[in-house]
């Protein structure tokens, strides 16, 4: 009897570059090109809001070496957007390469190209601009309608109806309610109403921005870039070079991590420009300092939240209002806010009758925003988990219980989420596993533990979604070569996340090989299928289903071909991973031949192309409780332990899965604990390099059990939903939880430093 | 200036500016295991040896490697193809940028505390960011690393 094959889904599968990775081979951007080219940097802004009186670069061109200096003055005057997103952008177009109006402290000022660092850090420095400083919108609060605009230019424009008026320095405004919120307020119990600040918080990945572009055989403009989104840097880069997209081709080496930060295209239209104007060959890689002033973080964020419940638990009405900082340009800026609401608000679906979310996202003369794992869904769910805890605690309920009495539950149909119905939705079992694990029973929510320190637990819930419904595009290319291995071609960008693996599981499930029998390549705007590029949670989902289909197709064509060499009907084969043979057995031909056939005479292509894209974003579900000690005199923080229970649909890879989930909660524990960006009162971002903005060490991380609990999502390549993002959502609203049962302070500011909570014990 | 070292056990003589990092020099010479991952000395990516003690290629001047033995993960690449199969196995390689700084502390560890403590573990990687992580995958690849190298040694 023939054994039966054992599945590679839902297996540990260990990833396709992990030791190439671990050996240090050359596979990222600076790795990978040349080092005798242009060397690129930018002058930036050191005025968080000015106007270029006069720039003069004729002593900085003197320095030998020094190929060229662009300013203002000579770039194209389109105003585009560098948000990564489908067209039409959601993100207003408003900016240029180098502007004369200076923004924020790091806006561009001049692009200098030389031979080597050294001439081009002089040219730099010689360099003589005489700004008139203006006054800077550095209070998000007063943006809207203030009487200074971010953006008062008139070829500024919205290419979608987001609710944006440059005119009132905003970017996008907005709302979306169902039912009477202030008559069910009305009749609830106990109303609540509070304010929750969020910090414009680094992505930090460890690799920072950097591109090296160059002129192809074709003359046409090569770009080599750390970027989650081929496809759109290619866009983005013909609408601000004002040249066609022909003209530009767009690949990612390995990318040393995104987080959604490389969903904006940060650095590549500076050497894009010189290369295009010099056709020379140019790099620029962006310091750390560099990232984390002009960069793309987190949207930071002030929530009110009003909720309705009565004295049983019961939650009635939301009311959500989000004011969203976009900073100086608005990139990600009308999307991120969608999601402090539409995917926070869901969570309490159950009993909800009345829910309003409306957001306002202002200009300010800041960094401008970006894309950050959590996409705004992270703010609101700190907003709006924290208000269900206080609820918890004000009627002396469990935290868990009265979750459990509201949260969505599988089958709902979710007015707060497009009316989108929940067909796999494991949050009770998320729950109830979580509560086994973590002990939640057997713990009082705070113990004095005699010592100075006082013990507490915490919990949140947490949603996010797969893809963007309706948007997002995944594509696979698969073809079977000679000696019958098969060739994966994708646009969705492995960032170090996997996906290269995973999408090569799926492949390797449906096709019955092994994965090794797959090889993967991606992605190249020239070669790759279109895909909208790795972003929103949704490589897993959506381009992980254009692979089933495409290998289902694959198969189907495999047989056909097959059929005609053993000169009997496609119907009567059947296939299994290694032959194609007749029913009866009688007859069988190998993978190999038919590659051979293929290749030999043939006019009948063994490769497919499928593009997939979802109407519905089917939510992934998790819980996460923590345990911690606070020390009384002086307010420092130890995690003790982190329990997450998720529910990401059938988890695709089990190693990646598990290490995504913890790889997002400790960057959630930095956001909750240690992560802050302070300006100074001229604008100037405090917290700029590593020294300043701590991200958590592996002292800092306590011990992270993570479990998961599995829906089957029928929309998603066999049952799985997505896991990118969802897992940095608990850790900020679980530990403001236990802090409160340690202290009896809520802390409604992230980050929670030992400093806030030493004042707030003292008030 | 001139100076002469050996990097991965090979003499090298260069003409160096005096300024010149350490970091720089080595990727220039080939290493691009080599990484920078910040410029201020918290992120551990750019470890190399000299001398056989892990230090910050980015702290040091490339002048002040003259005469000294260094080596990068070039030189290393049996104990990475061995020890990294174990983070291989955990996944917990990920993006990858910070891998070799995290490779040539870990090798250091072993090579000085060859059966440490988890509280050891994290106190001597301490100074090794990673972002992706999270920790806990490259401490599980660490503990089954070492309990291969428990029973290899017992079975001898």
């Amino acid at each position: 009897m023939e054994e039966k094959k054992r599945s590679v889904i839902n297996q540990p599968v260990r990833k396709k570059d992990a030791m190439a990775l671990l050996c240090g081979k050359p596979v990222y951007v600076d790795d990978v090109t040349p080092d005798d080219c242009l060397i690129v940097k930018v002058l930036h802004s050191p005025h968080a809001h000015a106007w270029i009186e006069d720039i003069n670069t004729d002593i900085a061109m003197k320095v030998p070496g020094i190929e060229a200096i662009y300013t203002y003055k000579d770039v194209p005057q389109q105003r585009f957007t560098m948000a990564g997103q489908t067209f039409p952008e959601p993100s207003p177009y408003d900016r240029l390469i180098m502007d004369r109006r200076m923004r924020f402290v790091g806006d561009a000022a001049a692009i200098v190209a030389g031979q080597n660092e050294k001439a081009v850090d002089k040219a730099l420095r010689l360099i003589k601009v005489k700004y008139q400083v203006l006054e800077p919108v550095l209070d998000f609060h007063k943006a809207k309608d203030g009487a200074v605009l971010v953006h008062p230019e008139e070829n500024w424009k919205a290419l979608c109806d987001v609710g944006a008026d440059n005119r009132r320095n905003l970017c996008a405004a907005g709302v979306d309610e169902e039912g009477d919120v202030e008559k069910v307020f009305g009749e609830c119990d106990l109303v609540l109403e509070n304010t929750f600040h969020t910090k414009a918080n680094q992505q930090a990945m460890m690799e920072t921005f950097r591109t090296y572009t160059c002129i192809d055989p074709y003359g046409r403009l090569h770009v080599i870039s750390s970027t989650q989104i081929v496809f759109h840097v290619r866009r983005i880069l013909a609408n601000a070079l004002g040249i066609p997209k022909s003209m530009i081709r767009v690949s990612k080496p390995r990318v040393g991590g995104g987080f959604g930060a490389k969903q904006t295209c940060v650095t590549e239209v500076f050497p894009a420009f010189v290369t295009w104007k010099t056709k020379k060959a140019a790099k620029l890689i962006f310091t750390r300092q560099e990232s984390m002033t002009a960069g793309s973080p987190r949207h930071e964020m002030e929530i009110q939240v009003k909720l309705g419940a009565m004295k049983d638990g019961t939650i009635r009405a939301i009311d959500l209002y989000t004011l969203s900082n976009t900073g100086a340009y608005g990139e990600h800026g009308p999307t991120t806010v969608g999601l402090s609401g539409h995917k926070s608000i869901p969570l309490y679906n159950h009993n909800l009758e009345a829910f309003r979310f409306h957001y306002d996202v202002v200009y300010t003369n800041m960094q401008a925003a970006g894309a950050y794992r959590g996409y705004g869904a992270t703010q609101g769910i700190f907003a709006l988990e924290s208000t269900v805890n206080e609820l918890a605690s004000r009627l002396g309920m469990d935290p868990v219980a009265i979750r459990e009495k509201n949260m969505v539950k599988e089958g709902q149909a979710v007015p707060s989420y497009y009316g989108e119905v929940m067909n796999a939705c494991a949050l009770d079992r998320c729950m109830a596993r979580a509560r086994d694990m973590f002990g939640w029973d057997k713990k009082p929510l705070a113990q004095d533990m005699g010592n100075g320190k006082v013990r507490a637990k915490g919990v949140a819930l947490a949603m996010q979604g797969s893809g963007i419904s309706g948007v997002d595009v995944g594509s696979a290319t698969i073809k079977l070569n000679d000696d019958g291995f098969y060739a994966l071609s994708i646009g969705a960008a492995d960032m170090g996340t996997g996906c290269d693996t995973s999408l090569a599981q799926i492949a390797a499930e449906c096709l019955e090989c092994s994965v090794d029998n797959i090889v993967v390549y991606g992605a190249d705007s020239d070669s790759s299928p279109y895909d909208s590029g790795s972003y929103a949670s949704s490589t897993t989902y959506v381009t992980g289903k254009a692979v089933e289909k495409a290998c289902v197709e694959l198969k189907n064509r495999m047989c056909v071909i097959a059929a005609e060499m053993l000169a009997c009907s496609a119907e009567d084969l059947v296939f299994d991973g290694n032959m194609v043979r007749t029913a009866d057995e009688s007859k069988s031909v190998s993978l190999a031949q038919i590659a051979d056939r293929s290749m030999n005479g043939s006019s009948d292509a063994v490769q497919v192309t499928v593009s997939h894209s979802s109407p519905v974003s089917p939510p992934p579900f998790m819980v996460g409780m923590v345990e911690l000690e606070v020390d009384k005199e002086t307010g420092s923080v130890d995690l003790l332990d982190y329990v997450a229970v998720v529910d990401c649909g059938t988890p695709i890879n089990s190693n990646l899965a598990k290490v995504q989930t913890e790889g997002g909660l400790a960057q959630g524990i930095g956001m909750a604990l240690y992560e802050d960006v302070t300006y100074n009162d001229r604008g100037r971002i405090r917290e700029d390099s590593f020294m300043q903005y701590k991200i958590p060490t592996r002292l800092d991380v306590c011990r992270l059990r993570v479990d998961f609990e599995s829906s089957y999502e029928k929309t998603g390549p066999f049952g799985a939903k997505s896991i990118g993002e969802i897992v940095i959502n608990t850790p900020a609203p679980a530990i403001a939880h236990a802090i409160y049962n340690a202290t009896g302070v809520w802390h409604r500011e992230l980050p929670i430093t030992p400093e806030k909570i030493l004042m707030g014990s003292v008030k | 200036m001139q100076i002469e070292l050996w990097i991965n056990e090979k003499k090298v003589n260069a003409d160096i500016a005096p300024d010149m990092l350490l970091i720089d020099f080595l990727r220039n010479q080939g290493c691009s295991s080599v990484k920078r991952g910040c410029e201020t000395a918290n992120c551990g990516l750019c470890t190399v040896f000299m001398d056989e003690k892990p230090v910050l290629s980015c702290s040091v001047l490339a002048a002040r490697a003259a005469g000294h033995r260094v080596v990068t993960l070039e030189g290393l690449q049996e104990e990475a193809q061995d020890f990294g199969a174990y983070i291989a196995d955990q996944g917990a390689e990920q993006c990858g940028f910070c891998n070799p700084g995290f490779m040539m502390n870990a090798i250091a560890m072993f090579r000085e505390n060859p059966d440490p403590t988890e509280e050891e573990i994290r106190e001597y990687l301490a100074g090794n960011l990673c972002r992706c992580s999270g920790y806990e995958g490259q401490m599980r690849g660490i503990q089954s690393y070492l309990a291969y190298k428990r029973e290899k040694g017992e079975r001898k």
